[in-house]
């Protein structure tokens, strides 16, 4: 199979689990298990080929101007991570579907889960260090969404949004480092960079790029001293735990520090920062370890210790410490992943994680014991078990390895290191399983169902068989060592062995064993001296950096940023009153060609009424209901004022426009008092009104200056002109440029009207449901309210109306491409035409006969106008190229057919909804408790035989 | 003697300075009011005054466009009336 189609799988199939979510939790998981199972089998089919020694690509053109190209690549280390994720992803859905409780929504974790496994897998296929980097923030965004999958847990949204800062901004890191070695190399192929060793090597850029990657590897694997998200992490669901952060994600680092290992290791600077950043790691982590009680903490800090083990081996740079690395992650896959499907198990059954309160389980669940046991034995590093194998590879390179030219340093600690991973494994053994059996369980524990246990298991009877037989895995290990090392070095290890003889390493495995019983006889002693010792906790200084750089921030941002409009627009128009003064100033000025005409008398009278409307509304703005009356004057001159000058198609979008913005303000005015009071200090107003007065006369001298002179440059209105009707096939400018010249634009704008539409009713929809919703429903109305809610007169006309008025948005909206008119006044003219049975019967009344909910009306009208762009694709055109052709139906004349009427439609639609979403969110706001559902139209109705319902509490009140 | 045409012109010309007029007229019955009830009334008619002055503006330019600007300001200001004397009113537009 493709690897673009092992690729693009999850990705697609990660829209089936939401789909499948209602048919049931089964035929969720199923459909997801499907999905990843056929990208298995896909990967699968490539075997043969990798096992060839062949490197299988894949290309598709993506932006090759940047450089940035689907490219993909297949090699031995690409396909063992492959491998790995989504191997251990199927069994991690056949657990995660046991394991989550009927509470949990599963298609959404389905969801995410294939869209990280996707991501995860075009990390390991990218043969592109852009897409790489694509694909790599994308594990961290769907990473930070499995963290948070249980929303309730205020844990797990800090865990995940510590994790995400903190690899995001590793991976901004990364950004950086990857650029500059696309930049050293001329090209951003990965296949490319890592046949130019002594060429990055050599450049002065080395250093700081090797610094920049690192640091996005050290994030992303948890190593010192960015482990500490790693444990936080672990308040996500346990199969997340065990998929993520510890057999694939976390390994993404490790993955890349492999990619990269043949150009980038070798160095001094390498194998210092490596080495010394993972022996501190594997240490330090495995003896936090020791001392957490909670067992998927113990898990986590003994995955953050492993992590520093394999980054230690990367960091020696020699062909045996690469394969022994590659070796080590298989085997820690494959028992970490089994040890936190255990934990889940005990968690899962026992209804806690504390190891305090367990103990005994060894009877009560055999088959976990067995399970967890053997893993953990195999991470403690006991022969016969797959976990000793590697950590013997790692302690032998240990010896032969000199950091800061001492002998003894690496070794030491390499052995203190897995005489720690021995003690907690054995705690893990000890404190959970064996021991009496308690009577003070949260639950009772038993053995779960199989759907639990059995993928455990498949992980444990590869843990023995390697440790077994490790032949049968050592070719392909050291296929996957050969891709790793590529031509720097040889490897000269032939077979991997169980005994080596009387070996150094043999010795210090023995102390470690040894040393780890042996701290767990003085466990008690040792647990009281680690909780007396003071240590930095890292949640804490996290949030603390982060608070005081939220600060900082605020510190700079809200002296501009406060809220305010009028903040910003003094900003605003002060910064552009300067950018133009110093363009007059410097620049050069032609002389004025063209003469001033003379004003006629009615212009100037409109010009004299929208001056004093003006005028009056600075004057009267705190009386709001009079302000908005003001307003409306304003906008019917200008509309007059467009007809004037001949734009009629701005005349009827500035006054269907101006009647919507009446009724909405209209509908908010409700809820604000009558005054506005006021608030600021006269100084204040007076510098307002002095940057107004400003902005103002720069803007007059600015369109003087224009009018009498021509453009420095042709204005493109002269191209629409030329090509509206040529290229368009529409007469109407305006139109012809909304929906195709400038197509993409109205397409963005529509989606964002739509957005904004959608805030609305969120926002409403919030209020409603929290405290503010009974203050809404009984408050009382502070003035008298006359005459009927739904007066017949109103309903009578409006119903008259209606269709007329429907009728000539059809009419505009058909003819909109070559008359004034189009999706956008059409779509307005249609939804004052339905406001306005709103306001007459009423709101529930009206609502009840909605067929269509606003949203889906908004969602079909970009859809529709989506599609018509994706239309021209077919034709093999760019997104929203327009066709057109003209249609003779006898006996009507020739008319146009154009695909632009149909994106025109999208307009239309997505209009129609936000307009009617945002009005009905309004007044969804100022129901009332007190008032009744019209069950009828109107009020008084003389053909309704029963009494009219009378209004007696508010009729006094009125009266 | 003067031409049909001359003739037409001072008609639409006195036309126009009426509607002028008319509409500077109630826009001092809006700034003086006195009642709110006042002020409504004198946009509304203001908005008939601006129909009025667009359909002798398309007269005067020849222009058929102007008459559909004409009917949609017609059909809407009306709402807007309504809408803004619901208000007075009822105080909620959309109840």
């Amino acid at each position: 199979m493709s690897l673009l189609l092992v690729v693009a799988l999850p990705f697609f199939g990660a829209l089936l689990p939401g789909v499948m979510n209602s048919a049931g939790r089964a035929a969720c998981a199923g459909v997801t298990f499907t999905v990843s199972l056929i990208a298995f089998i896909g990967l699968l089919t490539n075997l043969p080929t990798v096992l060839a020694g062949e490197v299988v690509t894949a290309r598709v053109e993506w932006i090759p101007a940047l450089g940035l190209n689907f490219t993909l690549m297949l090699d031995g280390l690409g396909f063992f991570f492959a491998f790995l994720i989504l191997g251990i992803g199927l069994l991690i859905i056949t657990y995660g579907r046991h394991y989550l409780s009927r509470d949990d929504n599963m298609g959404e974790f389905f969801t995410y889960l294939l869209l990280f496994q996707g991501a995860m897998v075009g990390i390991v296929l990218s043969d592109n260090v852009l897409l790489l980097l694509v694909f790599w923030e994308l594990t961290s965004l769907s990473s930070f969404l499995l963290i948070g999958y249980w929303k309730h847990l205020p844990e797990g949204r800090q865990g995940a949004r510590m994790a995400l800062a903190v690899t995001g901004m590793g991976g901004l890191a990364m950004i950086g480092g990857m650029l500059i070695l696309g930049q050293i190399v001329g090209s951003y192929d990965l296949s490319v960079i890592l046949q130019n060793r002594a060429l990055i090597q050599a450049d002065p850029l080395y250093v700081p790029a090797l610094i920049l990657i690192l640091l996005g590897c050290f994030t992303k694997s948890a190593q010192f001293p960015f482990h500490f998200w790693l444990p936080h992490a672990m308040a996500a669901p346990t199969p997340v735990s065990a998929y993520l952060h510890s057999a694939t994600m976390v390994k993404a680092g490790i993955f890349l520090m492999a990619r990269m290992w043949p150009v980038l290791s070798g160095t001094p600077e390498w194998f210092v920062i490596v080495t010394t950043a993972g022996l501190i790691t594997m240490v330090l982590g495995a003896v936090i370890a020791l001392f957490k009680h909670d067992l998927k903490a113990l898990l986590a800090f003994s995955t953050v210790s492993h992590l520093g083990l394999i980054t230690m081996l990367l960091g020696t740079g020699t062909a045996f410490g690469a394969m022994a690395a590659v070796f080590h992650i298989l085997n820690h896959a494959t028992f970490k992943a089994a040890l936190f499907m255990s934990a889940g198990i005990v968690d899962h059954e026992a209804h806690t994680r504390d190891i305090r309160r367990l103990g005994g389980l060894r009877r009560l669940m055999p088959v976990t014991f067995g399970i967890a046991t053997l893993a953990a034995l195999s991470m403690a590093g006991i022969p016969f078990l797959n976990g000793f194998l590697s950590k013997e590879m790692m302690l032998e390179e240990a010896t032969h390895t000199m950091l800061f030219g001492s002998e003894w340093l690496v070794p030491v600690l390499a052995t203190v290191g897995s005489l720690f991973s021995a003690a907690y494994c054995f705690r893990f053994i000890g404190h959970t399983f064996l021991g009496p059996v308690r009577d003070d369980y949260p639950h009772k524990p038993h053995d779960p169902g199989a759907g639990m246990w059995v993928p455990p298991a498949i992980l444990v009877t590869l843990v023995v068989v390697i440790g077994v037989a490790p032949f049968l895995v050592q070719d392909f290990v050291f296929l996957v060592a050969k891709a790793v090392i590529g031509d720097v070095a040889m490897l000269e290890v032939k077979y991997i062995k169980i005994w080596h003889g009387l070996v150094p390493a043999l010795y210090m495995s023995i102390i470690a064993v040894v040393g780890g019983l042996a701290l767990m006889l003085i466990y008690k002693p040792l647990l009281k001296v680690w909780e007396t010792t003071p240590r930095p906790e890292a949640k804490v200084i996290f949030e603390a950096i982060v608070e005081a750089a939220a600060r900082m921030a605020q510190s700079i941002i809200h002296p501009l940023h406060n809220g305010s409009f009028t903040r910003y627009a003094m900003i605003g128009l002060v910064a552009m009153i300067a950018a133009g003064y110093h363009a007059w100033t410097t620049g050069t000025v032609a002389e004025p060609v063209r003469e001033l005409q003379a004003a006629g008398a009615v212009p100037i009278a409109g010009w004299g009424m929208l001056v004093a409307a003006t005028a009056g509304l600075v004057l009267l703005h705190r009386n709001r209901l009079l302000a908005l009356i003001l307003i409306g004057i304003v906008g019917l001159m200008v509309s007059i004022g467009f007809v004037y000058l001949s734009a009629p198609d701005l005349a009827m979008t500035q006054f269907t426009v101006e009647v919507v913005t009446i009724i909405l303000l209209l509908l908010a005015l409700n809820f604000l008092p009558n005054q506005t009071p006021v608030e600021s200090t006269v100084l204040r107003r007076i510098r307002d009104a002095a940057v107004a007065v400003a902005g103002g006369l720069a803007t007059f001298a600015l369109a003087y200056h224009y009018m009498l002179r021509e453009a420095v440059t042709t204005p493109i209105s002269e191209f629409h002109l030329a090509n509206s009707y040529k290229g368009g096939g529409g007469t109407n400018v305006v139109n012809v440029i909304l929906v195709d010249f400038r197509g993409f634009d109205t397409y963005g704008e529509i989606i964002v009207l739509g957005i904004a539409a959608l805030l609305i009713y969120a926002l409403t929809e919030s209020l409603l449901n929290g405290p503010v919703r009974r203050r809404l429903l009984n408050r009382v109305p502070d003035q008298p309210r006359a005459g009927d809610m739904h007066p017949m007169m109103m309903v009578v006309l409006t119903r008259v109306i209606m269709p007329v008025v429907l009728l000539v948005g059809f009419y505009i909206f058909l003819r909109g491409h070559n008359e004034p008119g189009g999706g956008f006044i059409a779509g307005l003219i249609v939804s004052i035409a339905v406001v306005m049975q709103y306001m007459a019967s009423g709101f529930a009344w009206t609502s009840a006969r909605l067929r269509y909910p606003y949203h889906g009306v908004i969602g079909a009208g970009v859809l529709v106008a989506g599609f018509t762009g994706i239309g021209s694709w077919f034709v093999a055109q760019p997104f929203l190229t327009s066709a057109f052709t003209y249609v003779r139906i006898p006996p009507f004349d020739k008319f146009e057919l154009a695909t632009a009427a149909l994106f025109d439609l999208g307009v239309f639609l997505a209009v129609v909804g936000a307009v009617m979403l945002s009005l009905e969110s309004f007044s969804r706001l100022a129901r009332r408790a007190d008032m009744p559902d019209a069950e009828f139209p109107m009020d008084i109705d003389p053909s309704r035989s029963d009494p009219p319902p009378v209004q007696t509490a508010e009729l006094k009140e009125g009266n | 003697m003067m031409s049909i045409e001359g003739f037409f012109d001072i008609a639409l010309i006195i036309a126009l300075v009426a509607l002028a007029t008319g509409q500077i007229l109630s826009m001092v019955r809006l700034v003086i009011g006195p009642t709110t009830g006042d002020r409504i009334l004198a946009l509304d008619t203001m908005v008939i005054n601006a129909l009025g002055l667009i359909i002798v503006l398309g007269i005067h330019q020849g222009v058929k466009v102007y008459f559909e600007v004409a009917l949609l300001v017609a059909m809407l200001g009306f709402v807007s009336t309504v809408a803004l004397a619901r208000f007075l009113l009822r105080g909620d537009i959309i109840e």
